[in-house]
């Protein structure tokens, strides 16, 4: 951990609308994954304003940060991050364990959420038991169990094969159909076209900003 | 902060890394067994030590005619001192301010017999005051006292093993035994701690072994006792006076070594108590060594431990931990573990110990033990420890980004 210091991110205006579904798109140091942290609260600005929900985000401390991560936010990992030890049923149970919500009522949303991706048969399952798509979509389900209002998915399809990074970005329109507002990090042009809107970061700042007609993920998965 | 969800959390979390749980409880468990043990084997040895001298009194001066080496006043060299009746008078005479009592003894083997059984023992011709140099517990009857040595009787206080042999289960008290020839009245029965050589004594006054033996009035050894006021430096000093005395009472030469051997019990308890107390820091030393091992140890795996769940702890983080939860969690789980691992630990060792025993004894090691406050308290400061070496890098780990404890690496 060196002492010089780089500035990724340099003077970054940009607005999410709630619903919205966001492609965030840019080469591999282009700071996409920074914006990204900086919204989900897992990373902070060293400058400038974050308003999330019409509440001013700033001197968050980790405590804090913990909260609001729990109540507004899910996230989804290009690398799945699930808890090895635990089955499918109990990594989506985790957050709720977090907002002290007993047990059954635990297992009961949990495993609404599991049925929802699709994965009601495999919640006893452990993740080295799972594909990789069912483990991003086991992520997805705990992501979601907290019924957050964003969602955000740093390269959700980097680590599947184009067929189920498909079937997972239906999965995700479909989520977005329900309201939650998605952010989406990818350098993959087929998956930013799923989205509503695509955001181009290059060397820290915004180059492209444009809305784009949603290409259906449905259309390419039988 | 301590419900029921928490520990259900925590018992998962154990039994579902069992590997880390395991390996985590065994080193406490052994740091508490082997600290056990080695305390409770230094006990021991000191038990054997003071094992040596419980027996007898230590308030107690002994004196044993020798040989001289040197010519001195007209007398040769090679002159065997006599101890004879008229030495007990001029002590007990001269040394009255520091006296407590003073005794010969003469001691004799003989068979001794009674009815059809017979048997070789030690009989100790003595005045009364050897009951409380040798801490003689006379159970029935009574020892010998300044009537029998007056009257020079023919009474005799014998063992519990001598009545045990040749009366079997019945009383000896009253009945005469044959000893060496001469019938001797059993008026008392006695038991020593000093172990089963002890309780096959049997004593008589020194009067009548004296009359026996062509009515002489020689006495082997003398045995002096002080008054346990006059304190180690007291005694010291008498033991100098009386040697000094006697030495000239007996005409040897004041530079002679030999001619009379003075052993004065008090200089030799002081050199073993010394000597009890360098054990007892040689135990709390190893002690000392084996819990800090033991802490160290716990503190690796603690370090470990932590750095093995950085991903997992980034990932409950990033879903909704605190930091006060992620550090509650693995102070929660270490603390459990130290805690019944070092139980655990602390009843093998005391069984251990309490199966040991006395089967030790040969290699002096008596009865081996640890204080209930030492053993509770190494476990508690091993618990202790282990939770202080699982919050620092738990502290840590909460603070990290939950980011940087994600990254791929």
């Amino acid at each position: 951990m060196g002492k010089s210091t780089l500035h990724v991110l340099k003077g970054v205006d940009f607005g999410v609308e709630s619903g919205e579904m966001v492609a965030i798109m840019g080469s591999s140091g282009s700071g996409k994954s920074t914006l990204l942290n900086i919204l989900g609260m897992l990373d902070v600005a060293d400058s400038g304003t974050y308003d999330l929900d019409g509440k001013v985000i700033k001197d968050l401390d980790e405590t804090k940060a913990a909260i609001y991560r729990n109540k507004f936010l899910g996230f989804v990992f290009q690398s799945f991050n699930l808890i090895s030890y635990k089955t499918a049923l109990e990594n989506v149970m985790l957050p709720l364990y977090y907002q002290k919500i007993n047990r059954k009522e635990r297992q009961k949303r949990a495993l609404k959420f599991l049925e929802h991706v699709g994965l009601g048969p495999w919640a006893t399952h452990h993740p080295n038991e799972l594909s990789g798509g069912q483990k991003q979509r086991v992520a997805i389900a705990r992501a979601l169990v907290s019924e957050p209002k964003v969602l955000l998915a740093d390269e959700p399809t980097g680590a599947l094969d184009t067929k189920t990074s498909y079937e997972l970005m239906g999965l995700l329109q479909s989520i977005n159909d329900q309201g939650i507002t998605l952010l989406i990090v990818t350098h993959e042009e087929d998956i930013a076209n799923m989205c509503k809107r695509i955001v181009h970061v290059r060397d820290g700042v915004i180059v492209e900003d444009k809305k784009i007609k949603q290409v259906k993920a449905s259309q390419y998965v039988e | 902060m301590w419900s029921r969800d928490r520990w259900q959390e925590m018992f998962y979390t154990l039994r579902k890394n069992k590997l880390r749980t395991t390996l985590s409880g065994f080193t406490v468990a052994l740091g508490i067994f082997i600290f056990v043990i080695l305390f409770g084997f230094g006990n021991g040895l000191k038990n054997a030590f003071e094992q040596f001298f419980i027996d007898d009194a230590t308030n107690t001066i002994w004196l044993y005619p020798g040989q001289t080496e040197k010519p001195y006043r007209g007398y040769k060299a090679k002159r065997r001192i006599i101890f004879k009746n008229d030495d007990l008078v001029d002590i007990q005479q001269n040394f009255t301010f520091f006296l407590d009592y003073i005794t010969p003894r003469i001691s004799r083997g003989a068979l001794v017999k009674q009815g059809k059984e017979s048997n070789n023992y030690t009989i100790r011709a003595v005045a009364p005051g050897h009951q409380f140099a040798e801490k003689t517990l006379v159970t029935k009857g009574r020892y010998i006292n300044e009537q029998d040595i007056k009257d020079k009787t023919k009474y005799a206080t014998i063992g519990r093993l001598v009545e045990q042999d040749l009366f079997g289960s019945v009383s000896a008290l009253g009945e005469n035994i044959d000893v060496g020839g001469i019938s001797f009245k059993v008026v008392g029965v006695f038991k020593d701690e000093g172990g089963d050589n002890e309780e096959r004594l049997i004593y008589i006054p020194y009067t009548t072994r004296q009359q026996i033996e062509k009515s002489n009035d020689r006495v082997d050894q003398i045995l002096v006792a002080f008054r346990p006021e006059l304190g180690y430096a007291g005694a010291l000093a008498f033991e100098k006076k009386l040697n000094t005395f006697m030495r000239k009472k007996h005409n040897i030469a004041p530079n002679d070594r030999s001619g009379i051997y003075v052993r004065n019990v008090a200089a030799d308890l002081k050199q073993s108590q010394q000597f009890a107390s360098v054990l007892q820091i040689i135990v709390t030393f190893v002690g000392l060594g084996t819990l800090l091992a033991g802490i160290i140890g716990i503190s690796n795996i603690m370090v470990f431990v932590v750095k093995e769940r950085t991903k997992e702890l980034g990932i409950r983080k990033a879903i909704g931990a605190t930091p006060k939860s992620v550090v509650g969690m693995i102070l929660h789980e270490s603390v459990f573990i130290t805690a019944i691992a070092g139980y655990v630990g602390l009843l093998a060792g005391v069984g251990t110990l309490a199966l040991i025993g006395d089967s030790l004894e040969d290699y002096f090691i008596i009865n081996p033990y640890i204080g209930t406050t030492t053993a509770v308290g190494a476990t508690l400061i091993l618990v202790v420890f282990g939770a202080i070496a699982g919050y620092i890098p738990a502290r840590r780990a909460a603070k990290i980004k939950p980011i940087i404890a994600l990254r791929d690496a």
